[in-house]
């Protein structure tokens, strides 16, 4: 599709409807007096991240990782533990939760990309399970209950101080627009080819003489790592880390705002993230037993509206 | 490390693994024949605990709330499928994840609002609350050595339905050939129920039978889910014996780990990172076994010879 198809598809206007609003949010919100939205769409943001790196790996690449959502642990996780032992520098923590979530990435990856199908979603889901009990089982850094982070990530540059509620979330915004510019990059780049034409038919790129899986082990460290980022916000956003952040339904979540945004579409994994969790966020002001309703309509998307938003605004279906 | 500890610890790895089994079982039937991905398996596990213990609340028999149960999970498990999962069979693997995980959601919700918060607790019959001498002054209580048994027979049953009756002959030609066995005149949607119903019942006695030793809670079947999950590629899926041998194994090696490595860990470790080391590996034991097991044997154990999966 072409840049000017593309900007009149009405999946790409909504997406920049949704861009425009976390880019207004701080302002816009309050001024129509619902500053508590500011946060939300923090939040949100974080989790657009996080899907945009699945989206990347499942989306594209077919890799579909029921165990995603342990790389926003690692990334906050190293936020905590480091602050609980007095390293509040940023650029540490930053270095420690990349190459922390690169090395569990590419050994995660290493084993998982061995096998195929519901393999690799059971395998995924095992793995990222096991990092879940080894957050649950480190008393020390508070088990079940979690650890309070005192001070956020300290870069030490004098006008960049996250401590401050504004540059927090323009961070977020900024890294936001990274990640969603990274994957275009990739998604066009010969890297992104390989890795969607091994979604498409792996044995044919293999019989090119393309060692496909070294292929989409870089794409999945890749992807960890950008997760594990998005983690790094999310514990500084929130002042807090809970083996919770990285629990199964969290990857579950993960995998639905991909596929809720549309799968293998740039935008979709913001789009996805931002109804979501604003979909939820209403039902759960209106009643306590929300799931009660939210579970069935997940099942309904699933069933009835294939590729997502990107499919049900675009006549054209996105999957493929 | 004595053996009387050791004796009770690995019965208690066996008992473990028979829960697993029965909810690997079904889990395994229903991916090797439907080629369906199940997350809402682990919702049949508390609803068979809640819907069955409610059955022994109210008659004052345990006897009779499992008696009871199994009908009542053979009906829950096929409406599931009639209503839902049925339209998922034609689709990919991410649709199937998606819309079970949407079904869990539902149901942890359902049985908030009709049994509350709390969960329900359901005490041991007077005749099951004791303990048995085996032997070698090694005391061990009945109703775990019940649970056992109860597995053993299911397994046995299994084995029988599956490999010596005609709905089992049913079954294995719907799993290594669905197309052709509907061509030859074989109710595939009916056969699918059945099988999805036997399924549901398996994993709400095993939610069931754990109950008086656990209490029923809300999202109960989830971990045993995911274990059930490692079981079954340990096993190589669609395999029942695979599912058994694995789920005894998963079983033994998690609750011996979590009693014995740390004293393991002393050996060679000094005793403050033994104690601190100990419990993490404990817990993170039996996905490093699944890993390993993967890395040299991608289709685990024991891959079925022809499923259709």
């Amino acid at each position: 599709m072409n840049m000017r198809a593309e900007l009149r598809n009405p999946a790409t206007i909504f997406a920049l409807l949704v861009m425009a609003l976390f880019a207004t949010g701080p302002f816009l919100m309050p001024a129509l007096d619902e500053p508590f939205y500011v946060i939300v769409f923090a939040r949100i943001m974080v989790w657009g991240i996080a899907a945009i790196s699945l989206n990347l790996i499942m989306g594209y690449g077919g890799m579909i990782s029921f165990g995603h959502a342990v790389y926003l642990g690692i990334g906050g996780y190293t936020v905590g533990i480091l602050a609980f032992h007095g390293v509040t520098d940023g650029w540490t923590q930053l270095a420690v939760a990349v190459f922390g979530s690169a090395f569990i990435a590419f050994v995660f990856g290493a084993i998982s990309l061995r096998t195929r199908g519901v393999y690799f979603i059971m395998i995924t889901l095992a793995l990222a399970q096991m990092i879940f009990f080894l957050s649950v089982s480190a008393e020390r850094y508070g088990s079940d209950d979690g650890l309070n982070i005192l001070s956020r990530s300290d870069f030490g540059v004098g006008f960049f101080d996250l401590e401050d509620q504004m540059t927090m979330y323009y961070t977020i915004f900024a890294v936001l627009l990274l990640a969603l510019l990274v994957s275009w990059r990739i998604v066009g780049s010969r890297f992104g080819n390989v890795i969607r034409a091994a979604k498409s038919n792996e044995t044919r790129v293999q019989a090119v003489g393309v060692a496909t899986y070294r292929y989409r082990l870089t794409a999945f460290v890749i992807a960890g790592v950008m997760c594990g980022i998005a983690g790094l916000l999310q514990a500084n956003l929130e002042r807090f880390v809970s083996p919770d952040m990285m629990s199964w339904p969290r990857s579950g979540e993960l995998i639905f705002m991909v596929v809720l945004g549309g799968m293998s579409t740039i935008f979709g994994p913001v789009t996805g993230a931002f109804v979501y969790l604003m979909v939820s966020d209403f039902l759960a002001e209106w009643t306590i037993h929300w799931h009660i309703v939210f579970g069935p309509l997940l099942v309904l998307v699933v069933l009835f509206a294939r590729g997502g938003i990107a499919g049900l605004l675009d006549r054209k279906p996105a999957r493929e | 490390m004595d053996y009387v500890l050791l004796t009770e610890q690995f019965l208690n790895g066996f008992q473990l693994g028979i829960i697993l089994f029965l909810m690997a079982a079904g889990l395994t039937l229903v991916f090797g024949i439907m080629d369906l991905v199940n997350l809402a398996h682990g919702s049949m596990f508390m609803i068979g605990a809640f819907v069955g213990g409610t059955i022994a609340l109210l008659t004052d028999s345990f006897i009779l709330g499992v008696i009871l149960m199994i009908p009542a999970m053979l009906v829950i498990g096929m409406a599931v499928e009639m209503t839902t999962l049925r339209t998922l069979y034609p689709r990919d693997h991410l649709d199937q994840v998606l819309a079970t995980f949407g079904l869990i959601l539902f149901f942890n919700e359902a049985v908030r609002l009709i049994w509350g918060p709390e969960g329900l607790v359901v005490p041991l019959p007077a005749f099951l609350d004791g303990t048995v001498e085996l032997g070698l002054g090694i005391t061990y209580p009945v109703y775990r050595i019940v649970i056992i048994a109860i597995g053993l027979a299911v397994a046995l049953g299994l084995y029988i339905l599956v490999g010596k009756t005609r709905i089992g002959m049913l079954i294995r030609a719907g799993a290594s050939n669905r197309t052709m066995a509907g061509a030859l005149g074989v109710n595939i949607p009916k056969l699918f129920s059945i099988v999805f119903g036997i399924g549901a019942v398996l994993a709400g006695l095993a939610g069931l039978i754990i109950t008086p030793i656990t209490q029923a809670q809300i999202g109960m079947g989830e971990d045993v889910l995911i274990l059930a999950f490692v079981v079954i590629v340990i096993g190589g899926i669609g395999s029942i014996r695979g599912a058994f041998i694995a789920s005894i194994v998963t079983g033994v090696i998690d609750t011996m780990g979590r009693s014995f490595l740390d004293q393991l860990l002393l050996l060679f470790l000094p005793a403050n990172a033994a104690e601190s080391a100990g419990p993490a590996l404990s817990s993170m034991l039996i996905y490093i076994l699944m890993a390993a097991i993967l890395f040299f044997r991608p289709q685990g154990l024991f891959p079925p010879k022809g499923a259709g999966a």
